[in-house]
């Protein structure tokens, strides 16, 4: 299967300092990337670049065209992309707030709209809040609203920076699973993620990022090591199993 | 557009066409469906004609463009920058109209041809938005664009108030006071030909920008994902913007605080929708400014009370009271 999504040599930065450099990775359809490393290594940089929201050098290819290449309006149905502290300048109802997912599919398609919207209401376990203005709702009601509304936009590619960081356990899981279930259908997840234990756990693949290069790569048990967490985040990391499962118990190198 | 911001339309509609039904009917007598007018007409029913299209209807139907303009364009901005205490005059091209009226008159030019006044408050306007436009850069950020707007808006204030420090006489002076403090009265048919089809071209820019407004709830960089050209849709809303207010301004000088107050009035029934408050904040503009022209008509005396005074009158206080509940933490 050729790669979805194709990043060669991408160096890119803003006010004159380079953040990211020669970073190149290819991703297929159907699989979870899970993008980790220290806070400031350029996660959100690159994240940025893939939704074609920052200019870059190097070459970012989706179905093999360039992502400056493709229509603004057709690139914004291919890609759905959730920012990190996503905000809303206006208390919309939560559903008012999903629908701007839609925008990007014009305005004739409203019956499709209410479908689309019903189910990722259900989706992000917000069905109950739909009418409820944003601003009175808890942090992590207000994060899951603002992830239905880039679950709407239906696109193949869902880029998502730290989309579990608000939310309780439950709802981090379940949000996992839903991002997860994308790849049966042919769906390719980028996940900005802290927690590697839900990253080991959820994401196929492992992305590290370490002063703006690509430090690591691959499954989690091949990134998620002792000297890779040691030498990257500067933590000394207790690597356990549970059930067939990889945990990470971080803990300072000195202590 | 969902039903019930259509049904606030609607009903705002109703109440302007009422409000301007009203406002033709009062003459200078300050008296509501005046009786001489009706007797006029029967007595001369050409000169009833002529004081109704010659005078009252430029009135009114100036007042609904500039009231409409105001309420559009406060909305919009409120939207572009994502900021509730946006308001017309922020981007400077109010106070560029009225430097390039204000010149018009320290001249005399206003003096030899009435409509150099207007046309020099267009031309001011123009200028102040070029000029806004080659300071803020290509893909401007919204804070540049508002510190560029203030800071050319001062300019443009203190250049009209040295024109005021050097004026040749009191009476030069007062005249540009008294145009500054905003007023729909002896305004003609030519007025109207010359702020209309910028300010409907500027209105027509804004309201193509709906669905982008919509997007840009989520911020700039969401927008943006959702396929906007931000740069696009900033060059437009504010040029829109400029066009439509900087007309206003040049033919009924500064009208302040209905563009912050009629789209605060109305967010809150249209589900506080960025792209459905457009619609209502215009006709609600409208209907403001139609009737703060009756009032200022009802209550003046021996002195016209003038329109942006009355309307800077009540918005003031409601700005305050604004201020306090946001400094409460309080939804506004």
């Amino acid at each position: 299967m050729s790669a979805l999504l194709e990043v060669q040599a991408l160096s890119a930065g803003f006010g004159g300092a380079e953040v990211l450099h020669d970073v190149a990775f290819t991703a297929k359809a159907g699989e979870t990337l899970g993008l980790i490393g220290p806070n400031g290594a350029g996660k959100t940089t690159l994240l940025r670049c893939l939704a074609g929201l920052l200019g870059y050098r190097g070459r970012v290819s989706l179905d093999g065209v360039e992502l400056a290449e493709i229509p603004r309006y057709r690139r914004a149905t291919q890609l759905s992309y959730l920012a990190q502290q996503a905000e809303a300048a206006w208390p919309l109802p939560v559903r008012e707030l999903a629908r701007l997912g839609r925008l990007p599919h014009g305005p004739g398609t409203r019956a499709e709209d209410e479908a689309v919207l019903d189910r990722v209401l259900a989706e992000t376990d917000m069905t109950r809040f739909a009418a409820r203005p944003i601003d009175r709702l808890s942090g992590g009601e207000r994060a899951r609203a603002l992830l239905a509304r880039a679950l709407a936009v239906e696109a193949q590619v869902f880029l998502a920076d730290e989309p579990v960081a608000a939310l309780d356990p439950g709802h981090q899981i379940q949000t996992l699973r839903l991002l997860k279930a994308r790849g049966a259908a042919g769906g390719l997840t980028v996940i900005v993620m802290h927690d590697l234990t839900l990253a080991a756990r959820f994401c196929d693949r492992l992305l590290l990022i370490s002063e703006g290069r690509l430090a690591a790569e691959g499954p989690p048990r091949q990134v998620l090591t002792h000297e890779t967490l040691a030498q990257h985040y500067g933590i000394a990391a207790h690597l356990g199993e549970h059930d067939g499962r990889l945990f990470v118990l971080p803990d300072l190198l000195d202590s | 557009m969902t039903a019930p911001s259509l049904a606030l339309s609607l009903f705002l509609g109703l109440l302007l066409g009422l409000a301007a039904a009203v406002s033709l009917s009062v003459g200078p007598e300050g008296l509501p469906f005046s009786g001489e007018l009706l007797a006029l007409s029967r007595a001369q029913p050409e000169l009833a004609l002529t004081i109704l299209t010659e005078i009252r209807l430029p009135r009114v139907a100036l007042g609904i463009l500039v009231g409409a303009t105001l309420g559009l364009a406060g909305a919009a901005l409120q939207g572009l920058l994502r900021n509730p205490l946006v308001e017309p005059g922020l981007i400077g091209v109010s106070s560029g109209a009225t430097l390039g009226a204000v010149i018009a008159i320290y001249f005399g030019l206003s003096a030899q041809f009435a409509l150099f006044l207007p046309l020099g408050g267009v031309l001011g306007a123009l200028l102040a938005l070029l000029l806004l436009f080659a300071v803020a850069g290509r893909d401007p950020a919204s804070l540049t664009l508002i510190l560029a707007g203030v800071a050319i808006g001062s300019f443009a204030t203190a250049l009209t108030s040295l024109a005021l420090n050097l004026a040749p006489s009191p009476f030069a002076a007062l005249e540009i006071v008294f145009w500054m403090l905003g007023s729909l009265a002896d305004r003609s048919l030519d007025h109207l030909w010359l702020a209309g089809p910028p300010i409907l071209l500027g209105c027509a820019l804004i309201a193509s920008s709906g669905r982008a407004l919509e997007a840009l709830t989520l911020g700039e960089d969401t927008a943006s994902s959702l396929g906007f050209d931000l740069a696009a849709v900033k060059r437009r809303v504010i040029g829109g913007a400029a066009l439509a207010v900087g007309a206003a301004v040049a033919v009924t000088g500064i009208i302040g605080f209905v563009g912050l107050v009629v789209p605060h009035l109305l967010r809150p029934l249209v589900g506080q929708h960025p792209r459905r408050l457009l619609l209502p904040s215009a006709l609600g503009g409208a209907l403001l400014l139609t009737l703060a022209d009756i009032a200022s008509r009802l209550l003046s005396g021996d002195q016209e009370l003038k329109l942006g005074v009355l309307t800077a009158i009540i918005g003031a206080p409601f700005f305050l009271h604004l201020m306090v509940k946001l400094r409460r933490g309080a939804r506004i």
